[in-house]
């Protein structure tokens, strides 16, 4: 086990440094250190030295955090992991990272993910695949791949990351930490470079509950700049179950187990017998609107995505067109820097909005979508929860799914569900198995974050996982 | 046939459709009047400005258009160089969209009625210059201090046969947009359009870019002569899209090959929808400086009478009374109308330059109890009070009830009840009677009255 400075959690750096034990410097450079004797890990595109915060009355003063790189920060390049923004500076903090900076938080750098968030594994990166501390043959999951893998390799305390489809959750999975992705709408997606903007959210990568709790609670709430941010708390009768005597119900959903590998069954299984064992009742639920969940993920992020990244076409941003050539021959070639995975989404995003196509995909994906956001929200009326593994597999070998990325798509077949419906979801450690971590997702109710957060909270302790990778 | 989609831009506004930035952007270095949002800068998100979408419906109700129930934005994707985010931030009438307003009309001085398709609104891009010009330019530059204007596009039917009428249109447009506030006229080059002309048996020609009625009438005019030559000629017009040259007066082929556009449309999701209620419709026609077509359209939408409306759209003080008095429904506010262009009037007229800001919903008691009772001399009473500023109690303009009537009306109704009924007892039954109809009387006076009534009927 770690121990000295890089052993304690956000919460307990945070009341030290408040308490005066601790220097801010020190626990900056005790960081940046260790990120400097890691970058084998490749969880950084860009560290930085010490900045000293101002904000010494702030929440959070003195505490470093690590953000992924599609998150802008002012005068930070901000890469997406992209060639086509390798040299991009933003003049703009995103809310997020201003609301961090007013409450103390000195940046420790800008962690490396899948291009533009699109990938599951932290492979799809012009700076380099991202390697998971409990293996580095393997990959730590995507696309949030850094800021997993610094809060998992004690390279930083905590780290903001973004989820479009489980890019939070994934990563934290297959790291061993907690990944939380609020309510959409919870926390402001100004300044979060867009890859499919009705799904993603800004949420924490943490080492526990309580620690990603700290930090939601420092970026969450209403944004003028972002007119879907809300901090509406629900009306009381849609509230659905409320706790009694710490008595939870939970839901499984058996329908998805078809796609789950032995291991991670054998250790879900486990989990929900153990919690059974401690007062915690489930029940399963057949939901038929999952089955094609999966798949109008697909078209809302590609269709999406076709328009968020149409921007990048040469004119401000990547390489400088030849200025011999005509307009359209410059910005095709321009568009060639985008890596595979991107370019695919994007062509199939363009076809699926092609008139005659659109109502055949794009529209009945969202018919799709909204029937499915109606039926769970009408069983989150007899659950507290909907817990399933975060991960269908075990972390694979880098490069070992290169060639079949559909077998990929189908590793997100848990996490989109969260991303379609808006509602809040965390994954939590819950056991290791062949030396690998397995995460347990807990779903909640849309706009009850606290609630969630609470009951991982709990959860967590009855499950009493402990382990850290021995990098 | 000629049909026209104009742009106005809406520089009456103080800031952009999605941002802060100023709208006074004309004479500004390049790229000065720009921010994260109106450049399109990665992870920046539109904020809607809801004072366009107010400005909107002006002008929608200043066409006699309907309003949608709420306000939708789409993404337009296309890739030029001075649109930042290659696409387009517009509405959209198809895939589960509705424009602003649709199905409006307007009419030209020889009575002829062009109709309007639909009014929308959506972002102006920003503007390529090219130094010394198109041909000779090494570069092409582009400037955004114009990218996230708010524009209204209105797309009229293909109901104009002439030049001359597209021209007046454009005209009485722009001098109705200047009557309700939104200053187009000041501004070179905020109402531009895009016009659609074919004659009999040629394809369909969009011409585009025009800016202002008088380069439309040239335009359509050379485009006229143009289609009709080739058609002497026996050559067939084919669709195209052609650019109007303003300094050399020709149009001039776009050369690019006309395929149905492709914008992949899809929803907007960074703005939600904004609802467009009753109330948010009214009150823009309430605060429309409009000119009196425009607040004699309104009244008789309302019902009021032909005279009346003259009257309350003659006096934008009345105006606005009634507007803010009057609900929903239309019986109603006719009877309002009638009130406030009669009665009311004259006892305006008693008083010199009377404000007429008092609390109107004091003056909205007094009219509707006048309504009921018909009591003309205690309205005007009230009235005068209302007008000079004193407090009206509302004493002063409820029904004054006539004891002697009402004994009557009582009487007749219960003359075979208290038949069999003596002295006293009848009094008594009566006195009940009138009390339930009207329990403010003075008892003792109506116990008088009575009493001497019933000694007369013997
Ligand atoms: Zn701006």
């Amino acid at each position: 086990m770690s121990s000295g400075i890089i052993s304690k959690g956000a919460r307990q750096l945070v009341d030290e440094l408040q308490g005066g034990s601790l220097e801010a410097s020190k626990v900056f450079e005790t960081y940046r250190k260790r990120i400097n004797e890691l970058t084998k890990l490749n969880a950084f595109i860009t560290s930085l030295e010490y900045k000293p915060n101002a904000r010494k009355e702030g929440s959070l003063y003195g505490l470093p955090l690590a953000i992924k790189d599609n998150i802008s920060t002012e005068g930070i390049r901000t890469t997406c992991a992209s060639l086509m923004l390798k040299d991009y500076m933003p003049p703009y903090d995103a809310t997020a990272v201003a609301k961090l900076k007013a409450a103390g938080v000195s940046i420790l750098g800008k962690t490396n993910m899948d291009e533009f968030g699109m990938g599951s594994s932290g492979e799809n990166s012009a700076f380099g695949p991202t390697r998971n501390p409990w293996d580095i043959e393997r990959v730590p999951g995507g696309s949030s791949s850094g800021s997993a893998v610094a809060v998992s390799a004690r390279l930083s305390p905590a780290a903001l990351g973004t989820d479009t489809g489980g890019s939070i959750r994934a990563p934290a999975s297959f790291t061993g930490t907690v990944g939380f992705k609020p309510s959409y709408g919870y926390v402001s997606r100004y300044g979060l470079i867009a890859y499919a903007n009705s799904l993603e959210q800004i949420g924490v990568i943490a080492r526990t509950v309580d620690d990603a709790a700290l930090i939601f609670g420092v970026i969450r709430g209403k944004d003028r700049f972002d007119s879907t941010s809300t901090d509406a708390k629900p009306v009381s009768s849609n509230t659905g179950r409320l706790f009694s005597g710490g008595h939870f119900k939970g839901a499984l959903l058996p329908q998805l187990s078809d796609l789950v590998s032995k291991d991670v069954r054998e250790a879900f299984d486990s989990s929900v017998a153990k919690l059974d064992s401690e007062g915690i009742e489930f029940a399963e639920e057949r939901v038929e609107e999952l089955e094609l969940a999966l798949k109008s993920y697909y078209v809302v992020a590609c269709c999406e995505a076709t328009t968020n990244l149409a921007r990048y076409d040469g004119v401000r941003y990547g390489p400088v067109a030849d200025p011999s050539r005509d307009w359209k021959s410059a910005i095709s070639e321009s568009r060639t820097m985008f890596g595979k995975e991107v370019k695919a989404r994007i062509m199939l995003g363009s076809y699926m909005l092609s008139s005659g196509y659109y109502e055949e995909y794009y529209l009945k994906a969202l018919y799709i979508r909204r029937n499915l956001k109606l039926r769970l929200l009408k069983l989150s009326e007899s659950y507290d929860f909907i817990y399933t593994p975060t991960m269908p597999v075990l972390p694979w070998k880098i490069g070992e799914m290169i060639d079949d990325p559909l077998q990929v798509y189908l590793s997100d077949a848990l996490t989109v569900i969260a991303n379609l419906t808006g509602a809040p979801a965390i994954s939590i450690p819950i056991a290791l198995k062949k030396g690998l971590p397995v995460g347990g997702q807990l779903q909640g109710r849309y706009g009850l974050d606290d609630r969630l957060l609470e009951l991982a909270a709990t959860i967590s302790g009855l499950l009493k996982f402990r382990g850290e990778p021995s990098i | 046939m000629i049909g026209l989609e104009v742009h106005v831009q809406m520089v009456s506004l103080k800031s952009k459709l999605f941002c802060a930035c100023p709208t006074d952007y004309r004479g500004k270095p390049p790229n000065t009047n720009i921010c994260p949002i109106c450049t399109g800068l990665p992870g920046a998100l539109p904020v809607l400005n809801i004072k366009a979408v107010e400005e909107g419906l002006k002008i929608a109700l200043a066409l006699h258009a309907e309003p949608s129930t709420a306000s939708y934005f789409f993404r337009k994707s296309y890739f030029y160089p001075d649109l930042p985010k290659n696409f387009q931030i517009t509405q959209y009438d198809k895939a589960g969209g509705v424009p602003l307003a649709h199905d409006g009309h307007y009419t030209l001085k020889n009575g002829k009625t062009i109709r309007i398709e639909r009014i929308h609104m959506e972002e102006d891009p920003g503007r390529i210059y090219y130094e010394g010009g198109r041909g000779e330019s090494r570069f092409s530059l582009v400037d955004y201090n114009r990218s996230g204007i708010a524009l209204v596009e209105i797309v009229t039917s293909p109901d104009f046969t002439e030049p001359e009428e597209a021209r007046e249109f454009l005209e009485l447009l722009q001098k109705n947009l200047d009557e309700i506030g939104i200053n187009v006229s000041e501004y070179e080059g905020s109402v531009r359009c895009d016009a659609n002309i074919s004659y009999a048996g040629g394809e369909r020609v969009e011409v585009k870019n025009i800016s202002g009625a008088t380069e439309v009438e040239k335009a359509l005019r050379y485009e006229s002569v143009r289609q009709r030559n080739m058609a002497t000629r026996g050559v067939k017009v084919r669709r195209e899209t052609r650019s109007w040259d303003e300094r050399r007066r020709i149009t001039i082929s776009s050369r690019s090959k006309e395929v149905e556009a492709e914008y992949r449309y899809m929803p907007e999701e960074d703005l939600p929808p904004v609802s467009l209620n009753q109330t948010i419709i009214k009150n823009i026609a309430l605060n429309m400086r409009g000119s009196f077509e425009d607040r004699y359209r309104v009244c008789s939408k309302y019902g009021v009478g032909e005279e009346a409306a003259k009257r309350l759209a003659g006096d934008p003080a009345l105006y606005t009374l009634f507007m803010s008095i009057t609900g929903a429904n239309e019986m109603d506010a006719s009877r309002v109308g009638n009130v406030l262009a009669n009665e009311f009037a004259f006892v305006v007229k008693k008083h010199n330059n009377p404000s007429l800001s008092g609390d109107t919903s004091s003056l909205e008691n007094i009219i509707r109890a006048y309504i009921r009772n018909g009591d003309r001399s205690r309205f005007i009473s009230a009235a005068h009070s209302w007008v000079s500023g004193i407090p009206v109690r509302a004493e002063e303009y409820k029904p004054k009830v006539d004891i002697d009537t009402l004994i009557d009306e009582t009487l007749e109704k219960e003359m075979k009840n208290i038949g069999n009924l003596e002295g006293k007892r009848r009094l008594d039954y009566l006195m009940g009677q009138i009390l339930k109809v009207s329990s403010q009387l003075n008892r003792k006076e109506l116990y008088i009255k009575l009493q001497k009534k019933l000694e007369g009927l013997g």
